[in-house]
């Protein structure tokens, strides 16, 4: 059964790394590019993925900190620790692509436009979670102290995506169209459905192999020095 | 426990902190002096402009944010300090624990507020459009940020770098409260916000958007307070 189960993962890691190749083949010459952005637009596969990414691994952070609060075992708190590196890395990741869109785009590489505003709040509170981490040594202690910090982080992002594009003086310049379909500048064409959709599961799927992999080489470390100490 | 011995507790704790923090005058001097260099800095430098609305909101609630950091935090770093934290967690629950620190907190944190903001009306030279509704932006303001930042402070309290990762934790989690105050604040000072009848309508929704903010963090603190104090 163990054996079947490890093996359907090797499977699937192939599959993604083909998945991954043919999504990044296919963003620059398959899908078309935007009518207003040109080239440009090409950014959309790779750049809302890793935002998409940054959230979905601060989300997992917080369910991972819930139950460590709830059971205390140690695997949950290193699990959360290791969504928010994964986390803090696509944050950059986005934070930075987005910051040269925008350079290419409006013409600075940073203007708090609410979706800068919020990213980069993120990416505080990535760091922040951090700063606490390494500050504290007991491990029990750790874990829990990073759990709270991280669940009540979690609760203000909603409202930062919510109070920050309400900000009247700052007009938000973010090309909603290909995303949210509000009839604005674009409209995301069939192909640039398919490769955007395609991007979205592989930038997901990237994240839990990772995960997985920084999870079961932690488990083997433990029972290393587990059996070390016997 | 019966809810009438809870906020006996909360209450005793609060009059306890009260209490040595009259016989020290250690954080509310501590807290004023930083708020008054900070407004004398910000008010020599500018003074010779005439500032927009947006540009004296954005100081003032800079000044108020940040000498919150310096006091609010002290509450519970000093029980770990002088090592009465232990009979504290023995003696009381801790949901008294952190109502009695919140209303501390507050009370500090609207102490400071009441001399800070007329001195900031004076040196700045400004008279408000709306005193009324600047007067409930601080209030709730003030609200917002002790009642955010008092979890982070126990959170701190446990922690080695108590000073320096403080306000590194709490900006991000006060943030909501801080933007809603800032425009709250600024249609106060400025006084016609908006086109519609009432002037004041969207500073209203900030005004609500800020209790809000508050009591969401007030519940979330009481719900996860248990795992930073009792571990």
């Amino acid at each position: 059964m163990r054996a079947r189960v490890s093996r359907l993962f090797e499977a699937l890691k192939w599959l993604l790394g083909v998945w991954m190749t043919v999504v990044i083949i296919a963003a620059f010459f398959y899908a078309p590019a935007a009518q207003n952005l040109g080239q440009m637009s090409r950014i959309i596969y790779f750049h809302i993925p890793a935002a998409w990414v940054s959230v979905l691994a601060f989300a997992v952070c917080t369910a991972h900190s819930a139950r460590f609060l709830r059971n205390r075992r140690t695997q949950d708190d290193a699990a959360a620790s290791f969504s928010a590196e994964l986390g803090l890395l696509f944050c950059v990741i986005a934070t930075v692509s987005g910051s040269i869109f925008a350079k290419a785009t409006w013409g600075s590489y940073w203007n708090w436009d609410p979706r800068e505003t919020s990213i980069f709040v993120l990416l505080l509170i990535y760091g922040a979670y951090f700063a606490l981490r390494s500050s504290v040594d007991d491990p029990a202690r750790r874990g829990s102290l990073a759990a709270v910090y991280g669940i009540l982080a979690f609760i203000t992002v909603p409202l930062l995506v919510f109070v920050a594009p309400r900000i009247p003086a700052v007009q938000s310049l973010h090309p909603d169209g290909p995303i949210l379909a509000t009839g604005g500048g674009l409209d995301m064409d069939g192909r640039m459905m398919t490769v955007f959709m395609s991007s979205l599961l592989g930038f997901t799927g990237l994240y839990a192999w990772v995960f997985s992999l920084r999870l079961r080489a932690w488990r083997f470390i433990a029972a290393l020095s587990n059996r070390q100490e016997d | 426990m019966s809810s009438s011995n809870w906020a006996r507790e909360a209450f005793a704790v609060l009059a306890k902190d009260v209490r040595s923090e009259y016989r020290t005058r250690y954080a509310f001097s501590a807290v004023l002096l930083f708020a008054v260099t900070a407004l004398a800095v910000v008010s020599f430098s500018v003074s010779p402009y005439s500032l927009d609305a947006d540009v004296q909101a954005a100081f003032l609630w800079i000044v108020l944010f940040f000498s919150a950091m310096m006091g609010l935090s002290r509450s519970f770093v000093r029980e770990e300090e002088t090592r009465t934290a232990m009979s504290l967690r023995l003696t009381t629950a801790s949901e008294s624990v952190y109502m009695g620190k919140l209303m501390f907190n507050i009370a500090l944190q609207a102490a400071v507020a009441v001399v800070v903001v007329p001195l900031f009306l004076v040196l700045m030279d400004i008279a408000p459009a709306h005193p009324g509704l600047l007067f409930w932006a601080t209030l709730l303001g003030t609200l917002a940020l002790a009642s955010s930042s008092t979890i982070i402070a126990a959170i701190v309290s446990r922690a080695n770098a108590k000073g320096a990762i403080f306000a590194v934790l709490a900006f991000p989690v006060t943030l909501p409260g801080l933007s809603s105050a800032i425009r709250a604040t600024i249609a106060a000072l400025r006084g016609v916000v908006g086109s519609g009848s009432r002037p004041t309508a969207g500073a209203a929704g900030d005004l609500r958007a800020l209790a809000a903010y508050s009591v969401l963090m007030i519940t979330s603190s009481l719900l996860l307070f248990d795992f930073v104090w009792d571990d």
